[in-house]
């Protein structure tokens, strides 16, 4: 979009590039990771069922076990957590898009930064929830 | 207003200095651009030309300097002005930054469906009919990717003119085109401007292109950092006495390397 001068053409046309393109993209992020984490949790809980029924475990014990092991407290942490990672993600994306210099190679170098600083921010937020979590007794 | 031999002045570059990062790329620029005529941009490389362009069409804020289109001062203007100011002329730019992920029509329909109040009908009407003017029947269902190169610079100048603008700027018309699908485009380039008397500002430095479209053109230096020539292109081939002006259009090597 940067390199290609979308942008400034977005700008010349009286168009808001942060409205046009960045909302957009931070909203439709924010409501898919939720959705992306539930199915991600039952592909893990499949995951299980498969591997324990191989070992010889009747699946009603892995069932009540599940049960046991999880809440409905760590899972709606995690879908909480999930509209934080698509802001983040969908953010600095963005960010690091909008500051993309001219030329091919700066957009191998936007995406690059746009991957390492998404991993960093996860992994710091993911620390910050997990001491509230802490806290809170999730 | 005017009178007879008076020509409306559209637009008018006031002692223009623009700078990057305190590197000064232009000092002193005085410009003005008429209604109607094709003005062209030309210099080297690093002569600023794109830099002059995105100045006046308000990409850049000028380090010093007033850039007044059709009266009014772009480069202070904000919010309602800044937007009245930008509805009066379009842009064409290099690669012609179409939308990707838009039809050709959607790309064209665009400016239409954000600043009018047309009925979707209407919309898709004028962008089909903006398409016929520039001669790109039958491809407007189809994705920018799937045009070429030639292409995609005339949906660039459908989508520029969707407003009906009195102005057009055109940053590098003719790179990257061969010589049959460039002289097309300066045909389009002429009927557009006699026909409906929109006045061009192009960036361009190819010389056939330029004697072609040209009234009037403007040439900047990288050392001078400003307007070395102005004239109609013949009588600057024929009549400049500056050296840099002749190497230009004779497309001789710099003699200082």
């Amino acid at each position: 979009m940067k390199v290609r001068e979308e942008i400034d053409a977005l700008k010349t046309m009286g168009l808001d590039p942060v409205r046009f393109l960045i909302v957009t993209r931070v909203v439709a992020a924010v409501g898919m990771t939720p959705l992306l984490t539930i199915f991600a949790d039952l592909v893990g809980l499949i995951g299980g069922a498969v591997v324990m029924l191989s070992l010889g475990f009747p699946l009603i014990t892995y069932f009540h076990q599940i049960q046991y092991a999880v809440s409905y407290g760590s899972i709606v942490g995690g879908l909480v957590k999930s509209f934080a990672f698509g802001i983040l993600v969908a953010g600095i994306g963005c960010l690091r898009g909008l500051q993309t210099g001219t030329g091919a190679t700066a957009v191998g170098q936007s995406t690059t930064s746009a991957v390492v600083s998404g991993i960093i921010l996860i992994a710091i937020t993911d620390g910050i929830f997990s001491v509230v979590y802490y806290y809170l007794g999730v | 207003m005017a009178s007879g031999s008076e020509r409306e002045v559209i637009i008018r570059v006031m002692d223009l200095k623009a700078a990057y990062d305190g590197q000064v790329i232009l000092d002193h620029i005085n410009l003005e651009v008429y209604a109607g005529e094709v003005l062209a941009i030309l210099g080297g490389s690093g002569s600023g030309k794109s830099t002059l362009l995105k100045h006046m069409i308000g990409l850049y804020k000028p380090a010093a300097g007033k850039i007044l289109i059709d009266g009014e001062d772009i480069t202070a203007a904000s919010g309602a002005t800044r937007l009245k100011i930008l509805r009066k002329f379009g842009v064409m730019y290099q690669s012609g930054a179409l939308f990707g992920s838009m039809t050709l029509l959607e790309n064209v329909a665009l400016p239409l469906e954000e600043f009018t109040d047309l009925p979707p009908e209407a919309i898709r009407l004028i962008a089909l009919m903006k398409l016929e003017r520039v001669g790109l029947n039958g491809v407007a269902e189809r994705m920018p990717s799937e045009l070429s190169g030639g292409m995609q610079k005339r949906g660039a100048i459908a989508r520029a003119m969707a407003l009906d603008p009195r102005m057009l700027f055109l940053d590098e018309l003719s790179a990257g085109l061969d010589p049959v699908t460039s002289a097309e485009l300066d045909q389009l380039v002429l009927s557009l401007a006699h026909s409906l008397k929109i006045t061009f500002i192009v960036v361009t430095h190819e010389l056939p292109s330029i004697f072609t479209i040209a009234d009037r053109v403007i040439m900047l230096d990288k050392q001078e950092k400003g307007i070395i020539a102005i004239g109609s292109p013949q009588e600057l081939r024929d009549h400049s006495d500056d050296p840099r002006v002749h190497q230009f259009f004779f497309r001789q090597a710099s003699s200082e390397n």
